[in-house]
């Protein structure tokens, strides 16, 4: 299979995949499709950005362990909730206390 | 395939037996730790590696866990991989060993058997290979140093089955096999190659460039269950492809190999089952007795897993009584392990000998003699007659 073989990882959950469907070995033919499972969904505590707070010194950006932070021009995070599982590891390293925490409500 | 007629001869012992395969099958990759009494297995090979003879990547190893890591990574890239081990080198590798086969990759491995520690023993006994049985290979053992060279090939085949895709490992007995000297019928490369295919062809998805994708995969209580279920799948087909395998490479060699062999089967009333080495012993007690009128015939298991349930059951039913000759041992259990597998075929399929013994011998590289055989008979006649099924640690000293 070519990574050009189209790929919706979803129908497997979707339509239930069995044993005789399912890729033996457990292995998944196709590139990046963890970008399909929205880990997001785990999280118990949202961070939130205090815009005005942030100096830019991007250290949560590199101890995020989900690469769950982008930067915006500024470099002021920007937080990809789709993967934030919620560690709070930037919320801690934060020198300027920018990162709140909030519980989250689904 | 056509007969090849012919075959080279050579006086090798079952460790370069299984080297000399080894040579005309030019695996990719080899990663191996020595261990007796596989060493020369590695020897051999190593020696044919260094004149140049083979192409395959000899991967120097520093323990058995990374041997089987080593022949896993390979393996998924599509690589005809082989290992050899002994013991405590399987224990080792247990971990990977169910890596190896949930990963759905035709690994192949040479068991020189030999008995776990402790106390430390380097001589023949099965229960190293026998105790991987839950770990979703298909395992063969082998009785000579001919079929030791035989099951390198077939193993390759077999594993390879797209419809099996499951790594292969088959037993040759620490020095019995390992390091006996015996006339051994050799096969040339292209017969080999017309045989097991020059290259493998991968049946499921392999690292490579331009081939992204994912293994090694974290799968849940979701698909925790499907994924197993494609494993026994596997095995289900490997029952099918055996027999065929096996006939095939009797067309070629002249060698007819089965899951179980019987030996003067017919109107028995009582019956050994052996495994590996002891076998011919067996037979050669068995070819005396029944000259002497006595109702005794054999069956020699060649397969562990997937294992026979259905020959054996169909063998043995009516009889008065069969004697498991294990050599490997299980404690606390409620007979040996070869009994125990036996005991649940018979039920699976309600055809009973009314006595079913086992006998623990040969542990530890212990002979079992002809006389062992002898007394084994006698006992097995008096199990029947008390009517009972018993486990016997033969000839220990008490
Ligand atoms: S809470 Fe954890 S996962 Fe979420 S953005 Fe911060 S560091 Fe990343
Ligand atoms: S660690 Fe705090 S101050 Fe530094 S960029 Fe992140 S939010 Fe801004």
């Amino acid at each position: 299979m070519s990574d050009k073989t189209p790929i919706d990882i979803k129908s497997w959950i979707r339509e239930q995949w069995g044993a005789s469907k399912l890729p033996p070995g457990g292995v998944v033919p196709a590139p990046a499709t963890s970008l399909e499972y929205k880990t997001g969904e785990w999280r118990e505590f949202k961070p939130i950005l205090d815009d005005e707070k942030c100096t830019g010194c991007t250290q949560c950006y590199f101890i995020c362990p989900d690469d769950a932070i982008k930067m915006d021009d500024r470099f002021h995070p920007i937080f990809d909730y789709d993967f934030c599982k919620g560690c709070t590891l930037c919320v801690e390293i934060c020198p300027v206390d920018a990162i709140k925490i909030v519980k989250e409500v689904k | 395939m056509a007969k090849v007629e012919n075959q080279e001869v050579k006086g090798l012992t079952g460790d370069q037996a299984v080297a000399y395969a080894l040579l005309n099958i030019d695996p990719d990759v080899v990663p191996a730790y020595p261990i007796t009494p596989q060493t020369i297995i590695m020897e051999k090979f190593s020696e044919f590696w260094a004149d140049g003879l083979v192409k395959t990547e000899l991967v120097h190893v520093e323990s058995e866990h990374s041997a089987m890591s080593a022949a896993v990574g390979a393996s998924a890239t599509g690589a005809r991989v082989f290992t050899a081990t002994a013991s405590q080198g399987v224990a080792l590798m247990y971990e990977i060993l169910f890596i190896a086969s949930g990963s759905r990759l035709p690994i192949v491995m040479a068991v020189a058997n030999r008995a776990l520690s402790a106390p430390i023993n380097i001589h023949g006994e099965l229960t190293d290979q026998l105790v991987t049985r839950d770990a979703g290979w298909v395992s063969f053992i082998g009785e000579d140093a001919q079929e030791a060279y035989d099951h390198t090939i077939i193993g390759f085949k077999i594993a390879e089955y797209p419809e099996v895709s499951l790594p292969f490992m088959y037993g040759l007995e620490g020095f019995i096999v390992t390091h006996a000297l015996e006339p051994v019928y050799m096969l040339d490369k292209k017969t080999i190659y017309d045989f097991i295919g020059e290259f493998r062809e991968p049946s499921n998805w392999v690292f490579a460039p331009g081939n992204p994708g994912a293994q090694g995969l974290l799968a849940l209580p979701d698909y925790y269950m499907e994924l197993k279920y494609q494993q026994e799948q596997g095995m289900k087909n490997a029952r099918k492809v055996i027999p065929k395998v096996l006939d095939e490479f009797g067309e070629i060699t002249g060698r007819y190999y089965h899951e179980v062999e019987p030996f003067h089967m017919e109107d028995a009333k009582y019956a050994f089952i052996t495994a590996g080495a002891s076998s011919g012993t067996a037979k050669a007690v068995v070819q005396r007795l029944r000259s002497k009128g006595e109702p005794v015939g054999m069956v020699k298991l060649r397969t562990i897993r997937p294992y026979p349930d259905e020959q054996l059951s169909e063998l043995l039913k009516d009889l008065d009584g069969v004697m498991v000759v294990d050599r490997s041992v299980t404690f606390g259990s409620p007979a040996s392990i070869q009994a125990t597998d036996l005991a649940s075929a018979l039920l699976k399929h309600r055809k009973f000998p009314r006595v079913l013994s086992s006998a623990i011998v040969g542990l530890g590289g212990r002979d079992i003699t002809e006389k062992d055989f002898e007394g084994l008979y006698e006992q097995l006649k008096k199990d029947v007659q008390e009517d009972v099924s018993r486990t016997h640690w033969w000839g220990v000293r008490i």
